[in-house]
């Protein structure tokens, strides 16, 4: 088995997979009809690349498991996905700021991947990127109408980006697996994507009248296994009926 | 049990009674998600792609082929999902926009997507409410002249 491989592509499934979770916690609690369907819709195109990409991952890894498997049946330090994706929803802004984040770097990442010299991994980016152009969308327009709405959408905005900030970089630092994807072809070049994301970043908070904090400080360790304790809380959800009945089917 | 042995062009039409079930008027030919039938001797695979990689229809769409060719007597058959080329609303048959306007959807419109019209009054005086409807593929609009919500099936 290539194990930069299958790291990789876990990654980024894992990355998914973890913020479709997120989202789904806000059916039924969102703040109105259209948007609690937008943010379920979103979460459910992320679900659905997460399995496309743990598909691949279970046939990389060839030893008979299965998508389910690597969702259901890991614990909190194999999974690989960013800080940025498990931190709690908060309020509504909390969640937007945390989806603009993450849209901005996955939506350049699919369209970079589309060029991979893995065939597979190159179908599933040309598949998701369809879909990360309508969430990039979505999340930059809802941070320019809270920024710039009023009084107390901007203060709620502007202290979800003072808090969610240090969580913003960890996406672009390569891994071993990083390294081994871009050097092999099968994966981005991460240089190309932050300066990219940086820029569409810098030009919507700018618009919507919000300060990014000057502190650089980025937390670290999702990519290789070490998280904040939100993650255990997410799996203890999201696993809870294949751990307590193994094997059950619907 | 006796196996009948049909051509591709016999199989795409018993595939027609294999709907959308969020959209029940339209096919799975009609919506672009029946990609291929390749015939083998008298081995059938029938190639299909998703539309939304989350898209939770593909499941019973798979169910109802299977079915499909089953009460036909076709038992010796394999079903494919490809993801490449990726499904765009390019592939939606003429056909299948005329049968999405008439259930009350709006086809989708590639040259102007400012531009909706409403499927019941047709009027262009139309507002999007939502970039995301009821189902991953649709958006919600609102007719300004006959004031009815409706959905629209956006270009992707």
């Amino acid at each position: 088995m290539n194990n930069h491989l299958f790291n990789y592509t876990l990654q980024q499934a894992d990355n998914c997979l973890i913020l479709g979770q997120r989202l789904g916690e806000w059916c039924g609690h969102g703040p109105i009809l259209e948007q609690d369907i937008a943010m379920t819709n979103i979460a459910l195109d992320l679900i659905g690349q997460s399995r496309m990409l743990y598909q691949y991952a279970a046939e990389v890894q060839g030893d008979g498991k299965t998508e389910d498997d690597l969702a259901y049946l890991r614990d909190a330090w194999d999974f690989k996905n960013v800080l940025l994706v498990e931190q709690p929803n908060g309020d509504f802004a909390k969640t937007i700021l945390r989806q603009f984040l993450f849209d901005s770097f996955n939506c350049y990442f699919y369209e970079a991947l589309k060029d991979s010299n893995d065939e597979k991994l190159a179908a599933i980016a040309a598949k998701s990127h369809k879909e990360t152009l309508y969430h990039l969308k979505w999340s930059a327009d809802w941070v320019l109408r809270l920024g710039d709405g009023t009084e107390e959408s901007h203060e709620r905005i502007q202290s979800a980006l003072n808090e969610l900030w240090p969580y913003s970089a960890e996406i672009i630092i390569a891994s071993d697996a990083d390294h081994d994807a871009k050097t092999n072809g099968y994966g981005v070049n991460l240089e190309e994507i932050q300066s990219r994301r940086d820029s569409k970043i810098e030009e919507v908070l700018e618009e919507a009248t919000l300060t990014a904090p000057e502190d650089t400080f980025s937390h670290s360790g999702g990519k290789s296994g070490t998280h904040t304790e939100h993650l255990g809380y997410i799996l203890a959800d999201l696993q809870f009926l294949q751990r307590a009945y193994p094997g059950n089917e619907w | 049990m006796h196996e009948m042995v049909l051509n591709k062009n016999q199989i795409c039409q018993l595939l027609e009674d294999v709907t959308d079930p969020e959209i029940p008027v339209i096919s799975i030919r009609d919506l672009g998600i029946l990609r291929d039938i390749r015939i083998d001797h008298n081995h059938v695979e029938v190639v299909i792609t998703p539309t939304y990689s989350g898209c939770p229809a593909m499941l019973e769409i798979e169910r109802s082929i299977n079915n499909t060719l089953k009460k036909n007597n076709i038992e010796n058959f394999r079903i494919t999902t490809i993801l490449s080329p990726a499904w765009t609303t390019d592939w939606m048959t003429e056909e299948g926009k005329q049968k999405l306007k008439e259930y009350g959807i709006a086809p989708p419109s590639p040259t102007n997507e400012d531009d909706i019209q409403c499927p019941n009054c047709n009027s262009r005086n139309t507002s999007l409410v939502s970039q995301f409807g009821s189902t991953a593929c649709k958006s919600l609009f609102k007719c300004n002249d006959c004031l009815e919500p409706f959905d629209y099936f956006k270009c992707h």
